[in-house]
């Protein structure tokens, strides 16, 4: 660890394995857009107004939410969340462990340090590109309040990074492509649920509000919450500095994984 | 080419450890410009270890590794973006069609993108694969993917070549293909350090080769050369020797190996005794034959497997 800090060797070279999956994904964007096109309006008429019947309002902020305008800013959090943290642990361990593209990279003034890089932050970017289009639809309901819903784009970047690297992280470790269910399993699956999602945590006992509270997922929904009803305050910055903190710690351990991973 | 640029490579007492095995051990060699250089050895003998770590891709254990005079742990990437690098595997990117694996190759070497076009068309024709220019890298045949692989490692215009057995698990025909190319870049000064097990590509295409095992090297020198101090000119192979000849080997002290059911004659150009042996005891089952870098390579390094 110690001596992963010492010994960066990142350049903004990284940017070139951003531009390679730029490319790939154009190829079928399409298909890229259909899923968080069509996802959020699967969402919002399931749980907004199948279940928002039988639940009708919501606490929040000392006032009475519709329960569809409590989940849709959620919906984004957890787009975030799936999108980078998928494509740094599927989609990077296949280039990684089964197409062999970092070996072909590393043979190229590219070091691995800058790959790692450029893979996580286009898992970010990846995860800007869904939020965007999940805000679209969102918006189309009427469930995002102008301009502030606008700082969605910049926090889906900085949620992308900091998932995409625990992501990263997991993809250092795991023995097989199978082995991801356990993170999913212990770390994604609970702040889905419990994450302040799809009720507010303050329905959860003191111990577990805690718990929820060092998750990464329960402060991007709050930001997110926060942004989509124009409920601006100086608290939010503590819920920025969470995750910018998860990120920036996190970043080097990632590093150091990949780099006893690949590097013999 | 600067003054200090004697060599291309300069491996100096090379040690490489890794999951408690010593890969390479104490092994020196240079490369110098122009020349072909040929790693020969069996499997685990410490061949992709070793031009591993002129690449950049494994750190050094100990010993010091320059590559145009740089030191490898100083400045990888200065050196790694005049190196071209063909690996064991066909790790070419199946996200992308033929002619964009060149081009985001290029990029990798922050080379101006038209600059990288004009090279890449130019080098599918080299390669013989410009009509399949827009086809994805899968539907290739495995002796293309190898002819595209050796195209990407020429993306940079590099001083160096380096390949990893490039011609494994290729047929006649394909193999043929790459060394005809490889010959030919050879002929225009291009550098080259090779590995390889296959003996007829070894004295094809190399001015010299060490043979190596247990990660340090064996014999070192020019292919014609070895054969003759290693091999003799001539070989004799008699199948199922009799007590007879077995008695005038060893009585006239030749050069054999004996296996089980093969006794094999080592004998230098011009050698009566030798020329005795064959008009004695050879019958239909006996084989005279010129010495090969093969039967260097089996003397050397035994005749045991190694998996």
């Amino acid at each position: 660890m110690i001596r992963a800090l010492g010994a960066w060797n990142l350049s903004w070279r990284f940017i070139r394995i951003w531009n390679r999956n730029v490319l790939v994904y154009r190829k079928i964007w399409l298909v890229n857009f259909l899923v968080p096109l069509l996802e959020p309006v699967l969402y919002l008429a399931a749980f907004g107004v199948g279940l928002s019947a039988l639940i009708g309002k919501v606490p929040y902020d000392g006032e009475d939410l519709p329960y569809i305008a409590f989940i849709a800013p959620a919906l984004l959090a957890v787009t975030m969340m799936y999108n980078s943290f998928f494509e740094n642990t599927f989609a990077s361990f296949v280039r990684m462990y089964y197409q062999k593209t970092f070996d072909a990279m590393m043979a190229t003034p590219l070091s691995l340090d800058d790959i790692i890089a450029g893979e996580i932050v286009w898992g970010a970017t990846k995860s800007a590109i869904a939020s965007a289009i999940v805000l679209g639809v969102i918006s189309a309901f009427g469930l995002a309040h102008y301009p502030e819903a606008l700082l969605i784009l910049p926090l889906s970047f900085l949620g992308g990074l900091a998932f995409g690297t625990a992501g990263m992280i997991c993809t250092g470790l795991v023995p097989s492509i199978d082995m991801f269910n356990l993170p999913i399993f212990l770390f994604i699956t609970p702040m889905f649920l419990f994450g302040g999602t799809f009720f507010p945590i303050s329905a959860l006992p003191d111990w577990a509000q805690k718990l929820s509270l060092g998750l990464p997922l329960t402060h991007l929904v709050n930001l997110c919450r926060a942004f989509c009803l124009g409920r601006m305050s100086k608290d939010l910055i503590w819920n920025a500095v969470y995750l910018a903190v998860f990120f920036v710690a996190l970043f080097p351990v990632a590093l150091n994984v990949m780099r006893r991973r690949l590097i013999h | 080419m600067a003054e200090n640029e004697r060599y291309i490579i300069e491996a100096v007492e090379l040690r490489k450890e890794f999951g408690g095995i010593t890969a390479v051990d104490g092994l020196s060699f240079h490369l110098v410009p122009g020349e072909c250089l040929g790693l020969l050895g069996p499997n685990g003998a410490g061949k992709t270890s070793t031009i591993r770590m002129v690449y950049g891709f494994s750190p050094l254990t100990s010993g010091s590794m320059k590559v145009f005079g740089l030191d490898i742990n100083a400045r990888p990437r200065e050196i790694k973006a005049r190196i071209g690098v063909c690996q064991q595997d066909n790790n070419l990117d199946p996200d992308l069609s033929v002619l964009k694996n060149l081009e985001v190759f290029g990029g990798y070497f922050n080379i101006i993108r038209r600059e990288t076009l004009d090279r890449a068309h130019q080098l599918l024709r080299f390669m013989a694969l410009e009509n399949r220019k827009d086809d994805k890298v899968t539907s290739l045949s495995g002796g293309m993917m190898r002819r595209l692989v050796l195209a990407r490692a020429l993306i940079n215009n590099p001083e160096l070549l380096i390949l990893d057995e490039p011609t494994t698990g290729l047929d006649p025909q394909a193999r043929h293909q790459v060394w005809e190319r490889l010959e030919m870049l050879r002929a225009n000064g291009l550098s080259i350090l090779l590995t390889t097990h296959y003996m007829d590509e070894a004295s094809r295409l190399c001015d010299r080769l060490i043979i190596m095992d247990h990660g340090g090297i064996l014999v070192e020198g020019q292919p014609a050369d070895l054969i003759h101090n290693h091999a003799g000119d001539h070989v004799i192979e008699i199948v199922n020797p009799g007590r007879d000849v077995a008695e005038f080997v060893a009585e006239h002290d030749f050069v054999h190996d004996s296996l089980d059911h093969r006794m094999i004659i080592y004998g230098k150009e011009a050698d009566k005794l030798f020329e005795v042996i064959g008009d004695r005891f050879c019958d239909e089952t006996c084989i005279k034959r010129l010495a090969t870098l093969e039967d260097v390579f089996l003397r050397l390094t035994g005749r045991e497997l190694r998996e």
